[in-house]
């Protein structure tokens, strides 16, 4: 019986997931997974917990917070241990898509921004890595974005965020690697999400949450180290990755 | 992502511009924002009506997809409680390994289950248990004088009634309950036997459906003469053993809309003179899971693309008891005459459970279901006269399947009509209402 911390559990994404590693579980009923789920919006966890908890989970508790006040997580971490004894997969999901142009104009807007996708995301990581360097096993796994790879004029406030966390995991999992706990660096692409719903999307290349919940749960079953999602997204990147910067400044991205 | 959505028929072509809603708490206020920029709107789940009962007279819909989690279940006595979006293939999958079906499920498992209570759809098993709607506990309605209510046959009978089979327009259904059916295995013992004559079918469905919980039959709708209704006759049972497994296989797909409709006169009479070869001749008992016997265009994803960019319409009609016989036949000669209509041709017999709703549209007879590609002259043509015969003979045509009833037959089929126009929520209101009442 697997035991998940989920923080931005209502985020699509999230709730996908959630469902798969229920589905992976399905028809063991010593299997049942239990869940802590982290979120800003009380209705909306609530409406989360009820579906997980029909669809067999064991255990479903919630917890309201504001990730951004960093003050609040050694309350969080202890809440979530209690819920759950130990962790076996934590995943950080939250995220936030700022608005790059109101980022230009406000340096205000851009630092909280950066907080709520870079900062807190590392405050939260430092805290619950040293716990999980006790455990001595589990997983952190944390989304960050393909818009890490390459800061582009609209929306590199967004994009620096992520690159931040990414670099951060990668020195964290080097630093783990011993202890037996695994940290993936999850990159998606466009999701068809709440998020990106105002968005004109190239279609082919926006995937569902539920292929994206899909392909995470397998990489975290896999042990992977960087999981681009979908698949396809390595390619893209690398590609985009090779753009020497004189011509990259001049490409409208 | 911005897309627009079409009706499955893809015909009439009103693009919706979908208005996602991501939480059902939430619900509430994307209706009112809705409704003040657009003064009306509509549900929309997945998809599956076939005409303009599912497109907004704004074309400007709320897209009820997102709404897919489950709230409550009681495995104990078969109870199921859901958001609207949630489709009957998830209840499904949720539902099987615990040893319970859908009570009534329609022939395809991706119609969501706001959609299955809003059009009271009903399946292979009419004549033993009626419609979705009747195994229906309560529901959520949000409306925009009322705000939320909780609706069953004891608190707002007349709002529940008029719901079921409401098209969506009396309110938007946040939520529903449902009673499930126990079964002991996924696996359908089917029964199939082919038949060379529409008297044959009413034969083998007066002896055969009394025992088999599920009949259906497929008629070959371009057999003429002494062969007008011959077909296939398939009826089923749940199986008392064969484990509890969830069928999700999905092995093909439509990737493109054709330029012109790949079912033509030649593709479908060689398609149908060798499905009816194929059948048995003689009665064959034979063991199959569930999703080829309840949903067999399931398979296929995106079948409706093969109509190509016209899209196709399905006619489905119901015409009572008392001279049925002659009637079907009268409607599969017209049909036969002009070589048209598709492979999917469907005969079934409706028992004489009553629903609660309002306009439902099954009663005791039997119902012929057809689809034909869309082509100039077919409403002006074939479905005037088969109108006529419907018409004459007191039957009434689908909301859910249809694109061309005209507002007379409408009002002859469906008496009640103006009860429910009386509870019509102000805020909602379809293209098919709009066309029906004018």
């Amino acid at each position: 019986m697997k035991r998940y911390l989920i923080i931005g559990a209502t985020s699509a994404i999230a709730r996908a997931c959630a469902r798969e590693w229920l589905q992976a579980a399905a028809g063991h009923p010593t299997e049942r997974p239990s869940f802590f789920l982290v979120g800003r919006d009380a209705k909306r966890l609530d409406q989360t917990a009820a579906d997980l908890q029909a669809r067999g989970a064991r255990a479903v508790t919630t917890q309201t917070c504001e990730v951004a006040d960093v003050a609040t997580h050694p309350a969080l971490l202890a809440s979530a241990l209690q819920a759950l004894g130990h962790f076996d997969v934590v995943l950080i999901a939250y995220g936030s898509l700022p608005d790059q142009a109101a980022c230009e104009r406000n340096p205000s807007v851009a630092l909280e921004q950066f907080a709520i996708n870079a900062t807190s995301v590392i405050a939260l990581l430092t805290l619950i890595a040293r716990h999980m360097e006790g455990q001595m096993q589990g997983t952190l796994a944390v989304i960050t974005s393909v818009a890490g790879d390459r800061g582009r004029p609209s929306n590199y406030l967004y994009g620096s965020a992520k690159a931040a966390v990414s670099t951060f995991c990668e020195g964290l999992r080097a630093r783990l690697f011993q202890t037996g706990v695994q940290v993936i660096d999850i990159r998606p692409g466009f999701v068809d999400t709440p998020m990106t719903e105002a968005l004109d999307l190239p279609r082919r290349l926006v995937a569902t949450p539920e292929q994206v919940a899909a392909r995470i749960v397998r990489g975290v079953r896999r042990k992977r180290d960087v999981l681009y999602v979908p698949a396809f997204w390595f390619l893209i990147m690398t590609l985009i990755r090779a753009i020497p910067g004189v011509a990259f400044k001049r490409l409208k991205l | 992502m911005k897309t627009t959505l079409l009706s499955w028929g893809r015909y009439p072509h009103f693009p919706q511009t979908p208005h996602g809603v991501p939480w059902r708490s939430e619900l509430p206020e994307r209706f009112t924002r809705l409704r003040t920029l657009h003064k009306t709107t509509l549900a929309f789940g997945n998809g599956r009506s076939y005409g303009d009962s599912c497109l907004a007279a704004s074309d400007q819909v709320l897209s009820m997809r997102r709404l897919d989690r489950f709230i409550a279940v009681d495995w104990e006595r078969g109870l199921l409680q859901a958001e609207a979006g949630v489709t009957l293939a998830e209840i499904l999958s949720l539902c099987v390994p615990h040893g319970w079906f859908l009570r009534v499920t329609p022939g395809t498992r991706f119609a969501t289950l706001g959609g299955a209570i809003a059009n009271d759809v009903h399946g292979k098993n009419h004549h033993r248990k009626g419609t979705f709607g009747c195994h229906v506990e309560r529901f959520g309605l949000l409306r925009s004088g009322e705000g939320a209510l909780v609706c069953s046959a004891q608190e707002h009978p007349e709002l529940y009634a008029a719901t079921i089979g409401g098209l969506g327009l009396t309110g938007i259904i946040e939520w529903a309950e449902i009673r499930l059916e126990r079964i002991r295995s996924s696996r359908i013992d089917q029964v199939t036997q082919r038949f060379g004559s529409l008297a044959e079918f009413f034969a083998l469905s007066e002896e055969l459906d009394r025992v088999h919980e599920f009949s259906v039959a497929w008629i070959d709708c371009v057999a003429k003469g002494a062969a007008t209704g011959r077909g296939v006759y398939m009826a089923g049972d749940f199986a008392t053993r064969g484990g509890l497994q969830v069928e999700t296989s999905r092995v093909l797909s439509v990737p493109v809309v054709p330029p012109v409709s790949l079912v033509n006169r030649l593709s479908l009479r060689v398609f149908n003179e060798a499905y009816w070869r194929k059948a048995p001749e003689r009665r064959t008992l034979k063991p199959g899971g569930y999703a080829p016997f309840f949903y067999p265009l399931d398979g296929i994803l995106h079948w409706n693309r093969i109509y190509g960019r016209r899209g196709f319409q399905q006619y489905q009609c119901v015409i009572p008891w008392d001279d049925a016989e002659a009637v079907m036949s009268a409607l599969l000669q017209a049909i036969a005459v002009t070589g048209a209509g598709s492979f999917l041709a469907v005969l079934k017999r409706f028992g004489d459970a009553v629903s609660p709703g309002l306009l439902s549209f099954p009663r005791p007879g039997v119902t012929l279901a057809l689809d034909f590609p869309n082509q100039r002259g077919l409403e002006e043509g074939l479905f005037r006269r088969l109108d006529a015969i419907v018409r004459e003979a007191n039957g009434r045509l689908f909301p859910a399947k249809d694109a061309h009833m005209s507002p007379a037959d409408f009002r002859q089929g469906y008496p009640e009509w103006e009860r429910l126009e009386a509870l019509r929520d102000p805020a909602l209101q379809s293209r098919f209402w709009r066309r029906v009442t004018r």
